[in-house]
């Protein structure tokens, strides 16, 4: 039994022209301690994974369907009193934005003693003393007299380690990091992803990291999966994903990658864009895009534009691709034959 | 990292430092406005010791000496420096309690508007959907009608189920209640409207992701993010508050004429304008002109230096 065990979670937004699924059949999980990345492009879905998990979907977002367990308890439907003893305390949140994500108007020190005393019963020269031993934690020169300033008066890097600091503040069992370096420039970036790697490999923390810097996530994860439109379309191990992506969709964007491009020529880029969720193409949400939905002897794969493809594994990974399993199927019967 | 161990700590320093006092040192009319505001409160607070005589001491008061004018004019009495009213009573010492009636009320009722309409803004701006609808056409019926007859109309209620000499006993904490109500919603849609700006930023979601619970998240995350529209308009309201309690004084609503405010004192001396006693109307008009118009002239300046949008855009 993991940690976390997301099960065929469905999302959707009741908008005018009636509902909008955001996330179909989204399954995955967490062991204790491990870290997993979600990558996929604007739109696929990610954050709003992130949010669900936290029973945190603003309206007119709801949960439909699935269930999310965390440590044998489960998460949807649970009472707003129960979920805050959750969120925070057990699973945290970084977000995107440091410049956003701290309140303006309190110091520092006082959103950290905030989010201690909603969830123990503690005293302020305790909490402060807490707070103080995070921000050391986080490596943020001179942690004292950090408690006592505000937001502005620190840099992007600097809000950005506050931020880990006050989602480590209660020793959470998982952190989810909704592209927490996204805002920041290149070289902070890398100290901000070493320094939450670091943190959590030593307090044993699980980490559910979004992103989609491929880069990133090859060197922080140990499992990735893949999002489109809504669904996951690929996942396994981190390295054999990045190796040897199976899914069309996973290909291309590692094709996209500056450092594959040869140099002088233009970047691989995957043509067209992602449909929108509210008009998803029939079959595989991907074959509008899809190079292989013609097979190499020229003839066309029906499949690709009425059914949706299941998952079929291949190796540690799987896929939804028909492509894929028709490659799988085909493998498995000559050496059948052999046999 | 010098810089950090000598930056400013404490609030006084902070307050040095910041961009309020720069602004206010370079601009006169805020200066000025708050010198008189300061010297006209300072008068209404300490009238026990300031003023000559106890208007609400009838052994004080000698009908004799009724009407008499200040002292520039001829036939005047030199103990009564700014004159007298028509019951003989000392006018600058009048004036003095007066204001003192004006201001109470002014900033009591500034208070319960604020209380109220603080409270429902938040209500209103975070919880959305049906508390929002229902609080919001309530301010809008409210606003449908005036301010004024609205608190005419609760005044005239009270007035009729408790008794006149009840509501005179009561006269203040009364017109409190009446103008608070009567003008929340100002209130209400002010904070309902920052809350929504608020309420969008993550830094609300990162509060909800620590697991606070919304009563904290609204009231010391979202409200201190909205306090500068709420002293903006505080020192509108107050100003109106003040006015509104003269209007209904005037209307003989409001103070009794034996503890006056501005406006029962304006509303006393009214009738004997015609007859040339025109200083008991004047005089505290005056006062009553120059307190509301020094108030809003701060209230102006503070809305510039909170909001340097919204004219230097």
């Amino acid at each position: 039994m993991s940690l976390l065990d997301v099960n065929h979670l469905d999302v959707r937004f009741a908008l005018r022209g009636g509902d909008v699924r955001a996330l179909r059949d989204v399954c995955f999980s967490l062991d204790r301690g491990e870290r997993l990345g979600i990558v996929g492009e604007s739109g696929a879905g990610k954050s709003v994974a992130a949010f669900s998990l936290l029973n945190l979907i603003a309206k007119p977002g709801y949960i439909a369907g699935g269930s999310i367990r965390f440590d044998d308890q489960e998460l949807i439907g649970l009472s707003d009193r129960k979920l805050r003893k959750v969120r925070g305390h057990r699973m945290s949140m970084i977000f995107q934005d440091p410049m956003m994500t701290l309140n303006p108007v309190l110091t520092i020190g006082e959103q950290m003693l905030e989010c201690l005393k909603a969830h123990r019963r503690i005293s302020s020269r305790e909490a402060r003393s807490i707070s103080l031993n995070k921000l050391q934690q986080v490596q943020i020169p001179s942690p004292e007299a950090r408690l006592d300033q505000y937001p502005h008066e620190l840099s992007g890097g600097m809000r950005q380690r506050v931020i880990i600091a006050i989602a480590l503040l209660l020793d959470p069992d998982i952190i989810i990091a909704d592209e927490p370096t996204t805002a920041l420039d290149v070289t902070i970036q890398a100290e901000i992803m070493a320094l939450l790697l670091e943190l959590c490999e030593k307090h044993n923390v699980g980490l559910i990291l979004i992103t989609h810097d491929l880069g990133v996530v090859s060197q922080v994860t140990q499992r990735m999966l893949v999002m489109y439109a809504g669904r996951v379309i690929e996942q396994g191990p981190t390295r054999e994903i990045i190796n040897d992506p199976q899914h069309p969709y996973t290909q291309g964007l590692i094709n996209a990658l500056p450092q594959m491009a040869t140099p002088g020529s233009r970047l691989n880029q995957i043509p067209g864009s992602m449909p929108s969720l509210s008009n998803l193409p029939s079959g595989c949400a991907f074959h509008p895009r899809c190079t292989f939905v013609e097979r190499a002897d020229g003839s066309r794969r029906q499949a690709c534009h009425d059914q949706v493809p299941e998952f079929v594994t291949s190796g540690n990974c799987q896929a939804a691709c028909h492509m894929v399993a028709e490659m799988i199927e085909s493998e498995r019967i000559p050496a059948e034959e052999q046999d | 990292m010098t810089t950090l161990t000598n930056r400013p700590t404490s609030r006084w320093e902070r307050f040095r430092d910041s961009y309020l006092l720069y602004s206010f040192k370079r601009d006169l009319i805020a200066q000025v406005s708050l010198l008189v505001f300061i010297v006209l409160v300072a008068a209404a607070v300490l009238a026990p010791w300031l003023a000559p005589m106890d208007p609400y001491d009838l052994t004080q008061i000698d009908i004799l000496a009724s009407e008499l004018p200040p002292f520039w004019v001829d036939g005047s009495d030199p103990t009564y420096l700014m004159g007298t009213d028509a019951q003989g009573r000392d006018l600058l010492s009048t004036i003095l309690y007066g204001a003192r009636v004006s201001l109470i009320i002014g900033f009591g009722a500034v208070a319960m508007q604020a209380a109220l309409g603080v409270c429902f803004g938040l209500l209103a701006g975070y919880l959305g959907g049906r508390v929002d609808a229902f609080l919001m056409r309530l301010a809008d019926i409210q606003l449908s009608f005036s301010t004024l007859m609205v608190a005419i109309v609760v005044g005239a209620l009270f007035k009729a189920i408790f008794g006149g000499g009840t509501f005179s006993d009561y006269a203040v904490p009364l017109l409190v209640l009446i103008i608070g109500l009567a003008e929340w919603p100002q209130y209400a849609r002010t904070v309902r409207a920052s809350v929504l700006a608020e309420k969008g930023k993550e830094y609300v979601d990162a509060a909800r992701v620590m697991g606070l619970p919304s009563r904290r998240i609204m009231f010391r995350h979202i409200l201190p993010n909205t306090l500068s529209p709420i002293f903006v308009i505080s020192t509108v309201q107050v100003a109106n508050a003040i006015i509104s309690e003269a209007a209904l004084s005037f209307l003989g609503l409001g103070m009794p004429e034996t503890q006056p405010s501005l406006g029962s004192l304006i509303k006393s001396g009214f009738d004997y304008l015609q007859s040339g006693s025109w200083w008991i109307t004047l005089i505290p008009g005056l006062v009553l002109v120059i307190l509301v118009l020094v108030i809003n002239l701060l209230g102006d300046w503070l809305r510039d230096v909170l909001n340097p949008r919204l004219y230097k855009g």
